[in-house]
């Protein structure tokens, strides 16, 4: 009991050990460059995606792309701030369930996967997109 | 095991319906199977529901398990369906061998679990799920010889996870934590309560990072209260769990179950591999 105490407490000092200083997550990224690369292979991964691609059916790509490249960036950490629409806007309607939300996760990290963005820079990518579930799902 | 084959033919008769079955749960996400039979580690009932289903699908799975200790062997086997990632009802059958006795106690567990609140990856706050498990001995012959009141017995548990994306350095971090009220000797091989029954409100956790998307490592600890007197200690492991696609997991562990009816030291090794439809 005691020896589970101390390293549960171990694994929160370590997670508290956040690098303040350390490159931003937009850095890691390969800053504007690497974010490009990132959503121009999630965007292939989407279109050969046979459950995904209808809810691009009326999406202008430029725009998604624009707007995601702008999202991403401001997200990690990177120079810009986000200007593209509103979440809840653009996703209300548009009906995704969970199983549809998590399959374009998958999407994401197959894409990160393609680009051999490391294992724990994606984890942080994902944790900074996990809070806008709720302003995309079942709206 | 009439009752194991009842509810393998259940699941065998949704089978034709497993197109709809759910994977839409990410990699890794519901855990795997405990040895009551619910959704969780090894040791420890888990606040996931078990298999793949998310709020719109039904997932079911099968499991079989083995620990091997110095002077003991259980095997179990057991099935799990979700229904909605709300409901999940489990059974499990117990073997447990006693070679120095050429004994075999046998026990089957019927649960059920509701999940009360969130999502282990994107709630804010942890998932909460409440738990039973009905147990029941086969013949309580051993379990009444050792100074147990009750051959079945009803365990409750509350039950809180989180996965906690990239927080240690950059890996994700999962941990679980649940309360139990039981009476159980053993998980209830050697019988409910007994002479010396005092706590029965009982705390287990466990925690694990993920090396990747598909293999976590992690610890577990499960409390345990000395109803017979028998010197029963708390229970532990270290881990390692391996969830290459949504078909399949494997588990490994290395188990120390302390003294278990006068023979200490019960240390040794676990390999569960559960299916998931």
């Amino acid at each position: 009991m005691k020896s589970t105490l101390i390293i549960v407490a171990l694994l929160l000092m370590l997670g508290g050990c956040k690098s303040t200083g350390g490159p931003t997550l937009y850095q890691q990224l390969d800053g504007k460059a690497g974010i490009e690369r990132l959503i121009d292979s999630f965007i292939n991964q989407i279109a050969r995606d046979e459950k995904i691609i209808h809810y691009f059916e009326d999406a202008n790509i430029t725009h998604f792309r624009d707007g995601f490249i702008n999202h991403l960036c401001a997200l990690t950490d990177g120079p810009c701030e986000y200007i593209g629409d509103d979440m809840v806007a653009i996703h209300t309607g548009m009906n995704i369930n969970e199983t549809d939300f998590n399959h374009v996760v998958e999407l994401l990290i197959n894409a990160m996967n393609e680009l051999n963005i490391n294992h724990t820079v994606q984890n942080k990518v994902l944790a900074k997109m996990a809070p806008l579930r709720a302003e995309i799902i079942e709206i | 095991m009439s009752m194991l084959k009842f509810f393998l033919g259940f699941i065998a008769c949704l089978l034709p319906f497993s197109n709809f079955a759910g994977q839409g749960k990410l990699l890794a996400t519901p855990g795997v199977s405990q040895v009551e039979g619910s959704a969780g580690g090894g040791l420890v009932p888990w606040a996931q529901l078990a298999g793949y289903a998310t709020d719109d699908e039904f997932a079911i799975n099968g499991f079989c398990s083995r620990a091997d200790v110095s002077d003991y062997t259980l095997d179990v086997c057991g099935a799990q369906i979700n229904l909605f990632n709300r409901v999940e009802f489990s059974y499990a059958e117990q073997h447990f061998d006693v070679p120095a006795l050429n004994t075999k106690i046998e026990q089957s567990i019927t649960g059920a679990k509701i999940r009360l609140y969130g999502d282990i990856v994107y709630s804010q706050w942890p998932q909460l799920s409440l738990g039973v498990q009905h147990k029941s001995l086969r013949d309580g012959a051993v379990a009444t010889l050792v100074g147990a009141e009750k051959t079945s017995g009803t365990d409750i548990y509350l039950a809180a996870s989180k996965l906690h994306l990239g927080a240690l350095a950059g890996y994700n971090w999962f941990w679980n934590m649940t309360t139990r009220y039981s009476e159980a000797n053993q998980l209830g091989l050697l019988g409910y309560g007994g002479a010396n029954s005092r706590q029965k409100l009982l705390f287990e956790g466990s925690t694990a990072i993920f090396l990747s998307r598909d293999i976590a490592v992690g610890i577990e600890y499960r409390q345990k209260s000395n109803n017979l007197g028998l010197g029963e200690e708390d229970w532990r492991d270290v881990f390692v769990a391996w969830m290459p696609n949504k078909y399949v997991s494997v588990t490994a562990a290395w188990l120390d179950l302390g003294s278990i009816a006068g023979a200490d030291d019960q240390t040794g090794w676990y390999l569960s591999v559960t299916g998931y439809w």
